[in-house]
């Protein structure tokens, strides 16, 4: 059955990404300039290695180029990385805890320097260990490398503290990008507002919160790319701006992913000029009741939260509406990781049965005293998906008798009250870059070791359960520990209430080519390998 | 007249202190800060120590009343320092929206002057009749549809009107360029926001001057310039419109102070990358030190568009004495 649902679920991207561009099938063409939107307003910085937001990534990938990589021509598997800067993918040895990278030869800044390991190093010195005044969110993720070294200008080595399958999924993280060591040196800041990479286009212009131009980088360390002459990035929040702008070939694209009615919208419009690729995407909605209040201590209210709720039947109803699709487990679908269906309909909230499932819910709220419990629901003012989830969680939690009611706050109050502990229950997201469950699924954790994470709680053996997991290198032996880490963090202690994963829909103008989707609006995001088909 | 306005200029300060203490004390009310946007938002670990070195870093965790001093001092020199979001010069920020919002909003009240006083007047004079009524529909339609909305629509129309003749849908560039650079372009861009926000402005200005002109044309003095003999167009354009000007170009100087900042959803809709898109994006990043300095901005104008109002008023009616 596992391998069934495996393969379904294979099978389903696959079948999702029917509309990928052939680039193998077709000869590519070169020249001409891509304009592509980017759904938001400007980011406060250039610098991949203090932000977080596909803002600034959409922006700035296409100048920069990384160590590794998810690889472009397959980006939605979560296993296949490639070299960008290296020459060949490393065997792991001291018992998987060193991985030597030998650099490309000839590899130049766009200001004509040459990169060498020191620019390596020195780039990821400031993510895994940043000086005093310089900030790095991705800090924590790295935890397990020890050391980087540059024995020599053609080669890094990583020294982890320990063996673990999660290093090479992390190294291949978009935002990593490689800066020059000397520019660090002098000024750890100056990438905030400066870019200069080797990446496949060089940067022209930045208008300020509107715009950015690229052209291309001839002298680019992979040869015969990128195809297009250049490309414009423009920057807009509001939706209908972007859906007019594709609709009249003001724009090609959007590549991070709108809503099924807005792909219906272009598809009406627009017909075969438009090409939609689909995908599971690695971000997923998520509930964390607060522990410090009551009634969420006990452990009975927090189950019967998730027992409420119906997710076989809810999931595909809301697609309809917002960006969802995959009903799944904490790890993501596509994932050997993932629970298989039948592994999924044993944990709370994931029963077959819906009625049997809301009757526990019931017996529980009963037993906890918690019977027509009031209750409000913090969420985040941004529509897609968390108004409609969160919409849909205040129904299905009035099915067993409980009366949510929804605190709607921007970002800035909304990460404040979380903070402050001022919530009793709230909607959140998980979303991550390339797929690394054991890794992805650290924001479970409590606060002391996942800051993050405000349900305020501590629990020594979910520690001691990811920690073992975490060491594990056995893949059997790993997934069974995900199992089990699955069943204790959602199900047992019901410390978050797992919702559902999001979907990505990417409809762009069919002369796009060559652009592949994949599981996150982080990868994949370069754009060597784009070519315009007119 | 001049001690008049000397004395308008000097108020203007009290005035910006007045506002820099409230939004100063606003922004800081609401909860949150502007490191929580940017550490907490995407979800992603951060340490206490991380926070602390933001909140170093732009200056937000020294007592208020350094921090209000600082602005004050700043303010004094027009050095409104660094956006907390950005890290780039306030300055700088604004000067970069600045041209594009006041474009627009120099067209729109153009394509309002140039629409309400004609039809206004025309409306008062034909009142009650058809005319009137035609006139009055297309202003209160004006005051009713929001602009925004007014927007998208039009944006739609162009659309689907060129796929309808053309075959292909058409919509005007959304990067905006400089009127210097390339006037066709950027004409292009600017007038279909320009008419959807004139649109309603010329609306308020049409409904004000229609009721002006209806009280001013029962005066004894424009009965008395009747019984003289005076010709109509005479009476109408130098006794009557000119009185009825003045309630006129108090809502055409508020409604200008209004636009430059004013325009959030507008420049949305239309992607334009103005002052007023800049203020909410400063709000809602909680960007302190360019959400006050926007707000010096808008209300500075506010306070010389009163000015000009004010010396304007002197100029329609001799009778007002500016001292």
């Amino acid at each position: 059955m596992r391998a069934g649902f495996t393969l379904c679920a294979a099978a389903l991207t696959a079948v999702l990404a029917i509309a990928m561009p052939a680039s193998g099938a077709e000869a590519p063409k070169r020249g001409g300039t891509l304009t592509f939107m980017i759904p938001a307003d400007a980011p406060p910085s250039f610098d991949g290695h203090q932000e977080g937001t596909f803002a600034m990534l959409h922006a700035t990938a296409p100048f920069y180029s990384t160590l590794t990589r998810v690889n472009p021509e397959n980006p939605s598997s979560t296993t296949d990385f490639v070299c960008d800067l290296c020459t060949d993918m490393p065997q792991p040895a001291d018992d998987g805890r060193t991985y030597t990278f030998k650099l490309r030869d000839g590899v130049k800044f766009h200001d004509g320097t040459p990169l060498t390991s020191a620019d390596v190093k020195a780039s990821w010195e400031s993510i895994i260990h940043p000086q005093e005044g310089v900030l790095s969110p991705r800090e924590s993720y790295y935890m397990m490398v020890d050391k980087v070294e540059a024995p020599d200008p053609a080669t890094v080595v990583f020294r982890l503290k320990f063996a673990t399958t999660t290093f090479l999924p992390a190294l291949a993280d978009p935002f990593t990008f490689v800066y020059q060591k000397e520019k660090l040196e002098k000024d750890p800041h100056w990438y905030e507002k400066n870019i200069l990479g080797s990446g496949p286009f060089k940067f022209v212009t930045y208008e300020t919160g509107q715009s950015i131009t690229g052209v291309r980088n001839p002298d680019y360390h992979h040869p015969g790319l990128p195809y297009l002459d250049g490309f414009t990035g423009i920057y807009a929040a509001k939706q209908a701006t972007r859906l007019d702008a594709i609709r009249s070939d003001r724009a090609a694209a959007e590549f991070r992913g709108l809503p099924p009615s807005a792909r219906d919208e272009l598809k009406a419009a627009l017909g075969d000029k438009i090409t939609v690729q689909e995908s599971d995407w690695n971000c997923g909605s998520l509930v964390t009741p607060n522990h410090a209040k009551k009634p969420f201590d006990d452990v009975r209210v927090r189950r019967a939260l998730t027992l409420a709720v119906d997710r076989w039947h809810g999931v595909p109803a809301l697609s309809k509406v917002a960006d969802m699709h995959t009903v799944g487990g904490i790890v993501f679908p596509a994932s050997p990781l993932a629970a298989t269906k039948d592994e999924l309909q044993q944990l709370a909230g994931f029963w077959p049965d819906i009625e049997k499932s809301r009757a526990e819910a019931r017996r529980l709220l009963k037993e906890a005293g918690a019977e027509g419990l009031s209750f409000e629901l913090l969420n985040r003012n941004v529509d897609q998906p968390y108004k409609y989830v969160g919409t849909w969680l205040v129904d299905e939690w009035s099915k067993v008798g409980l009366k949510a009611t929804q605190r709607v706050q921007p970002t800035g109050p909304w990460t404040d009250a979380m903070r402050r502990g001022d919530f009793e229950v709230v909607l959140q997201a998980n979303c991550r870059a390339v797929p690394n469950p054991i890794l992805d699924v650290q924001p479970y954790l409590p606060s002391s070791v996942f800051t993050a994470n405000y349900g305020n709680f501590e629990d020594k053996d979910e520690v001691a359960l990811y920690g073992k997991m975490l060491h594990e290198t056995d893949p059997a032996h790993q997934r069974a520990l995900m199992r089990e880490f699955e069943k204790h963090s959602i199900d047992t202690q019901a410390h978050e209430i797992w919702v559902s994963w999001w979907y990505r829909t990417v409809p762009h103008r069919s002369y796009l080519k060559g652009w592949k989707i994949s599981p996150s609006h982080f990868i994949n995001q370069d754009l060597a390998t784009v070519w315009l088909d007119r | 007249m001049y001690r008049y306005i000397i004395s308008r200029i000097l108020l203007v300060f009290p005035t910006l202190i007045g506002a820099a203490a409230l939004v100063f004390l606003l922004m800081r009310l609401v909860p949150g800060d502007i490191c929580l946007v940017r550490l907490g938002s995407g979800g992603t670990s951060f340490t206490q120590a991380s926070l602390a070195t933001c909140h170093a870093e732009i200056g937000i965790d020294r007592p208020w009343i350094l921090q209000f001093l600082d602005f004050l001092w700043g303010l004094a020199r027009l050095d409104f320092g660094k956006s907390m979001w950005s890290g780039k010069p306030v300055i700088v920020e604004i000067a970069t929206r600045f041209p594009i919002s006041l474009e627009v909003a120099v067209m729109a009240t153009v394509i309002a002057v140039v629409i309400a006083i004609p039809l206004g007047t025309i409306s008062a004079l034909k009142q009650n009749t058809w005319v009137d009524l035609l006139v009055r529909t297309f202003s209160i339609a004006g005051l009713a549809t929001p602009a925004f909305w007014l927007g998208i629509v039009s944006i739609l129309i162009v659309l689907d009107v060129t796929q309808a003749v053309f075959g292909h849908p058409w919509m005007p560039p959304i990067d905006y360029v400089p009127l210097w650079q390339d006037p066709i372009r950027n004409l292009s861009i600017v007038m279909l926001p320009a008419l959807t926000i004139g649109y309603r402005y010329a609306a308020v200005s049409m409904r004000m001057t229609r009721s002006a002109m209806l009280e001013v044309l029962r005066e004894d003095y424009i009965r008395t310039a009747r019984a003289k003999g005076l010709i109509r167009r005479l009476i109408i354009n130098r006794h009557a419109l000119k009185n009825a000007l003045l309630p006129v170009v108090t809502v055409i100087g508020i409604e200008f102070a209004f636009l430059i900042g004013g325009l959030v959803v507008t420049e949305q809709v239309f992607n334009l990358n103005g002052i007023g898109r800049l203020m909410v994006l400063s709000v809602q990043n909680q960007d302190y030190t360019l959400t006050q300095a926007l707000v010096m901005v808008v209300v500075t104008i506010a306070v010389l568009s009163n000015l000009v109002v004010d010396l304007l008023y002197a100029w329609l009616d001799p009778r007002i004495r500016l001292a």
